[in-house]
């Protein structure tokens, strides 16, 4: 009960200024059968620290961290080297344990970060404006579907076949409860182009990856041009933000809303969450755009300030008309995502970027010197699809064996297809030559 | 004797602060500090990474062709920026913070700690199952408290936040309409006009139409308001209602409204934002509940971060538990964990999957550790000291403010403006609270009572702090029945004076942009 | 039918829109009254060009900071005009409400609607109600 300051003494005379003879006096408008004579059954009773500490760090102890060795795990969330001065801040208690910049007066330094935030952003995608975070890009990106169809008063969503899976369900999802209709172009290594190909008049949207859930990147300039013929818009879609330092970015290619993950970039793997949705969109959107913004004013001194801004378009106010019910961004992920951000810089970022590619390079070199395998990715950033000659499930389990954790099977994003034999693999700044030649030597052994 | 002279004065001389001006524009330890982009520079950076050697050639030339321009700093640089800003926030750790309906609580440093562990937060969650059979199994005992706690036969772990826990629920429901075959006649669902915004906005996500009821001069339901809505019921989805409610009360006839809503064919959706009122002491499974989310960051003190990442479990009932999301635990005969992601088997009528992977672990593990330094009974005397902390304060300003209903409230306090003199506002004395060090309470919530002031103390806080808060506020409301026109300035003593936000609103500036001089200074 | 006005005739409704016919068009703003309950207007959402309404249905969007209001359309009839200087100005609607803040032009439809409406008078008479 360390967290509880009322002594018995205080409850004693707190009820009596309160006239309660007892807390019970408090619940009698809680029906008689829902009424418990004590407390839940079936529960222990409170721990200390040091047992709380022993069972945690027991359970922790059963799972193998990323760094313990050879690790190729991409497919949406990566292994990247976060600076030791990125979390000190995130856990400085100011920003910490602050709620939602609500009175701008005591949360200037939560609205300055997020100022700071979205102008990164607006950098990193090439586009106008962003907005201060979505739960993670899986999220943003259902949004942005469900943002396009609004804009253009249209129904249809279609869907490239090299969108991260769990994306294209979280949209198909969210669409179709509103009656919106989504078309899933058909699942292929290299086949963004393909959305150029589909979109027609009744198209809101059409929505592609780059690079994609096989780690194919594309100038999907094409695309956009397709879906400006027809009035729809273009969605463009990131997993990886680090490979934007390096690759055609959204705004380069005509994107009208850019979405992604930034986890990359200051947020530790987690086991999938928390993690920091990145949205962006033209000038002209901004008014449409779902989630928290924060904007530039001055206060009674005339000094600059900043305050959540354009708050209208949301739940709180708009109850059953907002653009979205989201009540909350990401905000501590993306404070670690712009305090590393401002760590790299541009120059750290293209580093950083150039890193990755290269150690995909040398993986996939080193890999294709493999008898028997083929890699299928034709243009890569740091992420890339191989066929092994056997069952991509025997071999991780092979690999993992070895010590090296090998990647994802295709066959666990895309049940439904055969792509038994693929797996999916990335190398980060955190690859070294020595995993590689593990990996390379442990795949050979096995096939 | 000798007269040494020298040295420095011992006593302050008085000096009105407003008067000084300083040349770095820093007021002591608030220290003035521009924007990165003002700060830093392109070509510095903060990171010491091995050199690249410039290789591109597998990217098939599709690269970037105008740098980001991003500027960066030193690690010294970038940690006095973020500690300079840090200083200008207002915290649960720096003080009181009685924001109705947030739960503001502690949160325990031993969360954190426990978080980072690399068995935690550095797991991938697409790696073999095999290699992370620690981390399902504490998704699962997490898991096993919010179904006991709340008496509820399963639970969705993946959902993000509070509202996307709502968008679980109300899929759900819309999936077993479906099921039902009545997913295109069952289109309204029936939302008190005290509802948080998110309730209405949800349900039109999910393609329902709100129907509103009113509250009653109790602060609860309209019982024969929602009668009426009920006659013709056929449409009926259901009803999203919080309970404890946004007014800070127990629903009266929460089981009544449960069978109403039961035998209109409609499922009842509870927002349990207000968990914290009632956590350990009432199980929402007892009440007739089908759907219900849980705020991790505020019952199970994950921290609120300055806005999320928060977590929102949903525990759903019998009738709902088939159509729940994936992916979702569960634990095999042989001891082992495993993912349920696909669509057949088990997750056969699943409404879909919400989100990439599997939730906000990292808020798992800070809430487990939270729960289990609780147990129990300390679960219980969370909610039992909530509550009397509460009404401690109701009770010491009944006399000075206007409480909005009559009787004992849950976990937070409510009033109106009514005690206050023409011109004076709920806006204002929030603000005058500033200047007292605290955060204001949360205001003109609900929307069903005129100015309202919101004041939820949460269980963490001492007799002491609620003792100087009602003082401060005390002062402060007699000073509004006054018509005090200093209020109108508040704060006046915080790191910023009451901010332009129609200036905002009428010419956004949401990011960033060079001075025109600099631009010509490049070229 | 439309019904023919030879001059400029200004009706209320009792939410808070004018309409002032001229002819069988009829440009439609908020009233002085409702731009001074709204507070400060940030932002003005006028309806499209060719766009057709019917009486009572949401037309228009105005913005103050911490509130949306929807605007009804005060009578029957196609969108003809919109005040696009609204979108950089939309302090146009505190400052001069009843004229250069004028939201739309309508092409009535249903000219008979007026007669359901309020003069100046009556509406001053029932705003002192309110």
């Amino acid at each position: 009960m360390r967290y509880l300051p009322l002594t018995d003494d205080d409850r004693k005379a707190m009820l009596k200024v309160i006239g309660a003879k007892g807390v019970d006096d408090f619940y009698t408008d809680v029906p008689e059968s829902a009424r418990l004579g004590g407390k839940v059954a079936g529960l222990p009773d409170h721990q200390g620290e040091m047992a709380v500490e022993r069972h945690l760090s027991k359970l922790a102890a059963k799972n193998r961290s990323a760094s313990s060795g050879p690790f190729f795990v991409g497919a949406g969330a990566y292994k990247h080297h976060i600076p030791a001065s990125v979390d000190m801040v995130i856990q400085r208690s100011e920003f910490l344990t602050t709620y939602t910049p609500y009175q701008p007066e005591i949360a200037q330094g939560t609205l300055q970060t997020l100022f700071e935030f979205q102008t990164q952003v607006a950098a990193l995608t090439a586009m106008d404006v962003a907005n201060a975070s979505m739960y993670d890009g899986s999220t943003a990106c259902a949004e942005a579907a469900v943002m396009a169809c609004r804009v253009t008063r249209r129904k249809k969503v279609i869907l490239s076949g090299g969108l991260h899976p769990h994306y294209a369900a979280a949209t198909k999802l969210l669409c179709e409860a509103q009656g919106l209709e989504v078309v899933h172009l058909a699942v292929a290594v290299d086949g963004e182009m393909a959305l150029a190909d589909a979109v027609d008049d009744q198209t809101a949207c059409v929505i592609g990856q780059s690079p994609n859930i096989f780690g194919t990147v594309t100038d999907l300039s094409g695309v956009a041009d397709a879906a400006h013929e027809k009035k729809a818009l273009f969605v463009s879609v990131f997993t990886e933000a680090v490979a934007l330092g390096l690759v055609t970015p959204p705004g380069e290619m005509g994107a009208d809303i850019a979405v992604g993950e930034g986890q990359s970039i200051g947020v530790p793997l987690g086991f999938g969450g928390p993690y920091v949705g990145l949205f962006a969109c033209t000038e002209k959107l901004v008014r449409q755009m779902p989630g928290r913004l924060c904007g530039e004013t001055v206060d009674a001194d005339g000094k600059r300030g900043f305050v959540l801004t354009l708050s209208t378009r949301e739940q709180h106010i708009r109850r059953d008309k907002a653009t979205s019910n989201i009540c909350t961004n990401s905000g501590l992920c993306a404070l670690a995502f712009t305090a590393h951000m401002t760590l790299l810089g541009d120059k750290g970022l293209k580093g950083l970027a150039l890193l990755n590619h290269e150690a995909a390079c040398d993986l996939a070199d080193a890999l294709e010197a493999v008898p028997g395998v083929e890699i299928l990715t034709p243009r890569f950033f740091n992420e890339f699809a191989f066929r092994t000659p056997m069952n991509a499930e025997a071999v991780l389990a092979m690999l993992d064996e070895a010590g090296v954790v090998g990647g994802v099977r295709a066959s666990r994003l895309f049940p439904a297809e055969s792509m038994g034999d693929v797996i999916i693999c990335a190398a980060t700044e955190c690859t070294t030559p020595e995993d590689i030649e593990a990996y390379a030597a442990a795949l050979k052994e096995i096939v | 004797m000798s007269m040494n002279t020298q040295g420095r004065p011992t006593a302050p001389t008085s000096t009105s602060v407003s008067d000084i001006e300083t040349v770095s524009g820093s007021r002591g330890l608030l220290q003035a500090e521009g924007l990165i982009f003002e700060i830093g520079t392109s070509e510095t950076t903060g990171v010491d990474l091995p050199a690249p050697q410039n290789r591109t050639g597998r990217l098939g030339g599709v690269a970037r062709k105008v740098a980001t321009g991003l500027p960066g700093l030193s690690e010294p640089e970038m940690v006095r920026h973020y500690m300079r800003l840090s200083q200008r926030n207002y915290a649960i750790d720096l003080g009181f913070f009685p924001l109705g309906s947030c739960t503001m609580k502690h949160n325990p440093r031993l969360n954190e700690k426990m978080a980072r562990l690399p068995g935690f937060g550095d797991i991938h969650p697409m790696q073999p199952q095999a290699t992370v059979q620690g981390a399902l199994e504490l998704i699962d005992e997490l898991a096993t408290w919010l179904k006991t706690l709340t008496n509820m036969p399963f639970v969705a772990m993946s959902p993000k936040a509070g509202a996307h826990g709502e968008l679980a629920g109300m899929l759900a429901i819309r999936q077993a309409l479906i099921a039902r075959g009545e997913g295109e006649t069952r289109k309204r669902v029936l939302v008190p006009a005290s509802a948080h915004g998110t309730n209405p906005a949800t349900a039109v996500q999910c393609g329902f139409i709100v129907d509103e009821i009113r509250a009653d001069a109790r602060g609860r339901v309209d019982m024969d308001d929602l009668k009426a809505k009920l006659e013709k019921s056929d449409d009926i989805a259901g009803i999203m209602l919080t309970n404890p409610n946004t007014c800070g009360l127990f629903e009266t006839d929460i089981k009544e409204i449960a069978d109403l809503i039961h035998d209109a064919g409609g499922y009842f959706y509870c927002d349990g934002a207000n968990f914290n009122a009632i956590v350990g002491r009432v199980r929402p499974g007892d009440l007739g509940v089908d759907a219900m989310h849980i705020n991790l960051h505020k019952t199970f003190s994950t921290p609120h971060g300055g806005g999320g990442p928060g977590s929102g479990p949903t525990v759903l009932s019998e009738a709902l538990a088939p159509y729940a999301p994936v992916p979702f635990v569960v634990k095999n005969e042989d001891g082992v964990y495993s993912l349920v992601e696909d669509m057949d088997g088990e997750a056969s009528e699943s409404f879909g999957r919400m989100v990439a992977f599997h939730g906000q672990m990292g808020m798992f593990v800070r809430a487990l550790a939270y729960i289990l330094s609780h147990g129990a009974d300390g679960l219980k005397q969370v909610a039992e000291d909530a509550v009397l902390n509460a009404n401690y304060i109701a009770a010491k300003l009944k006399h000075v403010m206007t409480p909005a209903f009559e009787g004992y409230c849950m976990h937070e306090a409510l009033f109106s403006d009514a005690f206050t003199a023409d011109g004076i506002e709920t806006l204002d004395i929030a603000k005058a609270l500033i200047d007292e060090g605290y955060h204001p309470m949360t205001m003109y919530f609900p929307l069903v009572v005129h100015g309202a002031m919101l004041i939820e103390p949460t269980e963490t806080e001492s007799k002491a702090t609620l003792d100087q808060f009602c003082a401060s506020l005390e002062s402060i409301a007699r000073r509004a029945a006054q018509g005090d026109e200093t209020l109108k300035g508040a704060p006046y003593l915080a790191p910023a004076r009451r901010l332009d936000e129609t200036r905002a609103a009428r010419k956004p500036v949401l990011k960033w942009t060079a001075p025109a001089s600099d631009t010509v200074a490049a070229e | 039918m439309s019904t023919k006005l030879t001059e400029q005739v200004t009706f209320y409704t009792e939410d808070h829109e004018w309409v002032t016919v001229h002819g069988e068009l009829g440009t439609v703003g908020i009233t002085k009254f409702a731009a001074e309950q709204l507070g400060d207007v940030v932002f003005v959402e006028t309806p499209e060009v060719g766009k057709v309404f019917k009486k009572g249905d949401d037309m228009a969007v105005v913005e103050s900071v911490k509130a949306a209001s929807d605007v009804y359309a005060p009578v029957s009839g196609e969108v003809v005009d919109a005040n696009a200087a609204l979108a950089d100005k939309p302090e146009t609607v505190n400052e001069h409400p009843e004229a250069d803040g004028w939201f739309c032009v309508i092409r009535l439809s249903h000219g008979e609607e007026l007669s359901g409406l309020m003069d100046k008078d009556a509406y001053l008479e029932f705003c002192k109600g309110l």
